[in-house]
């Protein structure tokens, strides 16, 4: 069962990316990230030194500040805050900075669906920028969910909503990142390390066959996504500015 | 008792506290290659869990829960309200704005050594936020069934008056698998949950009935006294560790090894939520539908214990 999208995109077709890196002049590491109208702002501070108080001091460590839009932050920025800072350490070589801390601050600038997918790629390619030393790059995407099994990747916030209010078509968002490795493809236990999952978050209720489904097409979309973020993480020409110090 | 030399720095002999305090790593991985962990538990079992129903006798609703030794006191109140006028026919479970969150999930300075007073838990908000979407937006568009609260049984004269639930849990013992005690304890109470009887009073008011009949007032609601819960949702948190799972751990588990993956499942076997916030390992097909497996058969564990629980309230 075929489900018109409002901006006549296909199922499988994502919004429109694009992606800057170094705009912010003072802090290490800077990149803006947007799909269609959703647009974030990420910059990384750091290594700084010391880790706060309960954090072990032979790792460094990764501290995520979420600022929304407008209002003040609360329990759903405190959780995203969380599933960021997890999913920054697991891409992050912790081992090489002991007992130091990189700051990440995540600026949403406009909201229009699938904002965590949108931020964890604009925090990414702003640790790039800043020159953390990552494991490997990570990649996010939304995929909602209807009814009838039809999936649909990288909402707008029309298309959450509008999916949830009405009675007989809703909207189960699952949020999948997948790996991938600069350049080589191991193989693990049968499956391509490329294919695993680093985060996932669900809202809704679905079958788990769905869930995998969903999975399916999420990770084909990624390799599309990842080929993006590594062009525009190539290096720049010499003849932009580079930051003195 | 000591330990064969594990690598040439160490001594001959360690002490096991020492090896585990010092190495908890190797501590526990040379558990996992015998497929048991440090407290006898094979990788897949959960631990004890119990339930205890009308824990607090002030509330309408409670319930104590322990998975182990992680203990959680779910209690739940209810007021009557006017009803928004978007839904008249419906009650509400909380203020759904912030920070007056509907499901409030507390973690005092008792449960652990780490929680500070005055500094909320890194946690709380994140549990709290996770049991909020579980329990309120777990609708199924389909009215019928409309997820595990029918918003329609809370409203007592359409378009006047209707109930607002308000439902607190506090975290009395933190050890390990924080989301899944809680979701037992909240789960348990509304099971538990005695809607008060009340009647209109002489100012076309609604209030609450004492025990004696006052002036023969006729209740409005005496007939319907319990809520009916559908799908009810039942969750295990399972840590993954290179090639192992290892189901409800422990908090010294979960500082150990921090990929913690939490799958939600109803009683009619939906996916209600599959958490992975993050973590160094991570997770592939095969590991995911090991989890749901694990996770399928610790629901049906469960609904046993709460069964169980119920029908021992209700001998009385």
């Amino acid at each position: 069962m075929e489900v018109d999208r409002i901006d006549e995109r296909t199922p499988n077709q994502l919004r429109p990316l694009s992606c800057s890196r170094n705009i912010l002049n003072r802090a290490h590491g800077s990149a803006s990230w947007s799909q269609g109208d959703t647009k974030v702002l990420a910059a990384v501070y750091g290594p700084k030194a010391g880790t706060r108080k309960n954090e072990n001091p032979e790792k460094a460590c990764i501290e995520v500040i979420w600022k929304p839009k407008t209002g003040q932050s609360g329990k759903l920025e405190k959780e995203y805050e969380m599933i960021l800072k997890r999913t920054l350490q697991s891409i992050c070589i912790l081992t090489i900075n002991p007992n130091t801390m990189t700051s990440v601050i995540i600026q949403v600038v406009d909201d229009d669906g699938a904002l965590l997918p949108c931020a964890i790629n604009a925090a990414c390619a702003a640790l790039v920028d800043a020159g953390i030393p990552l494991k490997h790059l990570a990649v996010a995407i939304c995929c909602g969910l209807a009814e009838s099994g039809y999936v649909i990747l990288d909402p707008t916030k029309l298309e959450e909503q509008v999916l949830i209010i009405f009675v007989f078509d809703f909207m189960n968002a699952v949020l999948v990142l997948s790996v991938l490795p600069n350049g080589s493809l191991q193989k693990k236990g049968g499956e391509p390390l490329e294919h695993g999952i680093i985060t996932s978050f669900t809202q809704g209720s679905m079958s788990v066959e769905d869930y995998l489904h969903c999975l399916e097409r999420g990770r084909a979309a990624t390799s599309k996504m990842s080929d993006f973020l590594r062009r525009s993480l190539q290096p720049q020409l010499p003849s932009d500015s580079s930051k003195a110090g | 008792m000591g330990l064969p030399n594990v690598s040439g720095d160490l001594s001959a002999e360690m002490d096991v506290d020492a090896f585990r305090r010092l190495f908890p790593l190797r501590f526990y991985e040379r558990h996992l290659v015998e497929s048991i962990r440090p407290d006898a538990r094979p990788l897949g079992r959960a631990r004890d869990t119990t339930l205890a129903l009308g824990a607090v006798a002030s509330a309408d609703g409670s319930a104590l829960a322990k998975i182990g030794l992680t203990t959680m006191l779910a209690a739940i109140k209810m007021e009557v309200m006017t009803p928004s006028t978007e839904t008249p026919d419906e009650g509400s479970i909380g203020i759904n704005i912030e920070p007056f969150s509907a499901i409030d999930f507390h973690m005092p300075p008792i449960c652990s050594p780490l929680v500070r007073p005055g500094r909320p838990a890194e946690a709380e908000p994140v549990v709290s936020k996770q049991l909020s979407d579980t329990i309120l937006r777990h609708v199924d568009c389909f009215s019928v069934i409309s997820g595990m609260i029918n918003l329609k049984e809370l409203s007592l004269i359409n378009g006047k008056a209707a109930w607002m639930v308000y439902l607190d849990i506090y975290c009395l013992d933190a050890d390990g698998a924080l989301f899944d005690a809680a979701l037992l304890s909240a789960v348990a109470a509304f099971s538990h949950l005695q809607i008060p009887v009340v009647s209109l009073n002489d100012h076309g008011k609604v209030v609450l009935m004492s025990e004696e009949n006052e002036g023969g007032k006729d209740p409005v609601n005496k007939e319907k006294r319990k809520l009916t819960l559908s799908s009810i949702p039942f969750s295990l948190t399972c840590i993954l560790h290179k090639n192992y799972i290892l189901a409800d751990p422990t908090a010294e588990e979960e500082s150990i090894m921090e990929t913690l993956v939490t799958v939600v499942l109803d009683s009619s076997g939906q996916l209600v939520s599959l958490y992975k916030p993050g973590g160094p390992v991570l997770a592939y097909t095969s590991a995911i539908q090991d989890c749901v497996a694990l996770t399928r058969q610790r629901v049906k564990e469960l609904r046993k214990i709460l069964d169980e629980a119920l029908s021992g309230m209700e001998v009385y």
